[in-house]
């Protein structure tokens, strides 16, 4: 019963996000509405997070090969998108080093400017990102 | 020959038999290339072009797999939902530097699809293209992209990203370990994220956390600058 359960509750939500998705004039992908719903009912104690956990997680963990019968869409594109392939390189590989570096930096000066008003002392444990760790520790040991 | 044209299942299982054979390649070799969708795309391409099987065939059975897709991103609330003590504490910063590589992102892609002179169609795919897959695929085909385009170009930046992460840094100048999981989550998504986890466990949640901020921040973005060209 619990996947039964677990499969009710994810697809149901898919199911709300897809009637969204067809009802709202905003161009959001129903998985997002979906994402945004499901987020609320956990963060509101409606949805409780071992009640989507085990499916979630198997889902999660299937994820690319979801993606597999699109990539493979490209042997029927494969013409009309050939003279495309170097212009989407260059742009793929150039934007993705600028995206980084800003990212970074902006990071890194935002978080320069909070501990200088906050007064953190180097090397100090902070508790929100050690119980961030210990959640990923677990994951990874799965 | 007509019996595998015919079958149901066949599309379904040269798919995930595909990415187990990419996962164990990357499990034995460990190169950054080697990325297991990569690999089991071309695995599966192969075997479609050596066997005569059309795309359609292919894809009957195949498309099993993609329905599963909402649903899983509807999951990814529940990875964001265990970092939102994370996102609260750090609000600012997290919230400040995605903003900025979303922007940069899609300032980038507007201007070398200038100098590219390349379609909307093609341009509009390639808006979404730094984040996770799932949102991707949906937001380009939201704004009428071509949705194989978006996710072959989203595969390149991630693996690109993964391999350029740790030089992007050094040259940069970038050591703070959360700065590095935010650029690495932002601009290469749940691939660059796997190089975070290897550079430490403050770089892997801030990066994780960026896959989802990010993908969604884009959601609102695309649409939005998606006209320009």
């Amino acid at each position: 019963m619990k996947y039964v359960k677990e499969c009710t509750i994810i697809f149901g939500i898919t199911l709300v996000g897809e009637l969204l998705n067809a009802f709202l004039p905003l161009p959001v992908p129903a998985g997002v509405y979906g994402l945004f719903l499901l987020l609320l009912l956990l963060c509101g104690g409606i949805v409780k997070l071992e009640d989507v956990e085990a499916t979630g997680n198997f889902l999660l963990d299937t994820m690319p090969i979801m993606f597999i019968p699109a990539c493979v869409g490209l042997i029927e594109s494969y013409g009309s998108m050939k003279q495309l392939l170097i212009p989407l390189l260059v742009i793929c590989m150039a934007s993705t080093v600028i995206v980084m570096g800003v990212t970074g930096k902006v990071a890194e000066a935002v978080l320069s400017v909070k501990k200088n008003r906050d007064g953190v002392v180097e090397g100090e444990p902070d508790p929100a990102l050690a119980e961030a760790m210990e959640e990923i520790r677990e994951q990874e040991e799965q | 020959m007509s019996a595998l044209q015919q079958s149901v299942y066949l599309g379904f299982v040269i798919s995930i038999f595909a990415y187990m054979c990419g996962a164990w390649l990357k499990q034995k070799l460990g190169w950054a290339v080697l990325n297991p969708l990569l690999v089991s795309v071309v695995l599966v391409i192969g075997f479609l072009l050596v066997f005569h099987i059309d795309y359609n065939t292919y894809n009957s059975s195949a498309s099993l797999i993609s329905y599963l897709l909402t649903p899983a991103t509807v999951c990814l609330a529940i990875p964001l939902y265990r970092q939102l003590e994370l996102l609260k504490k750090h609000f600012a910063a997290v919230g400040v530097a995605i903003v900025s590589g979303v922007f940069t992102s899609a300032a980038c892609i507007f201007a070398m699809s200038l100098v590219f002179k390349l379609e909307h169609e093609t341009y509009i795919s390639l808006l979404p293209k730094s984040i996770t897959t799932a949102i991707g695929m949906g937001v380009s085909e939201e704004v009428g992209g071509m949705v194989t385009v978006t996710v072959v170009c989203i595969i390149i930046t991630g693996i690109f990203g993964n391999i350029i992460g740790e030089t992007i840094f050094k040259v940069f100048g970038i050591r703070e370990p959360m700065a590095k999981g935010l650029a690495l989550g932002t601009s290469a998504h749940a691939i660059g994220t796997a190089k975070a986890l290897e550079l430490g466990e403050v770089e892997g949640a801030m990066s994780s956390l960026s896959i989802a901020v990010a993908g969604l921040m884009t959601v609102v973005v695309v649409p939005l600058v998606a006209g320009l060209i």
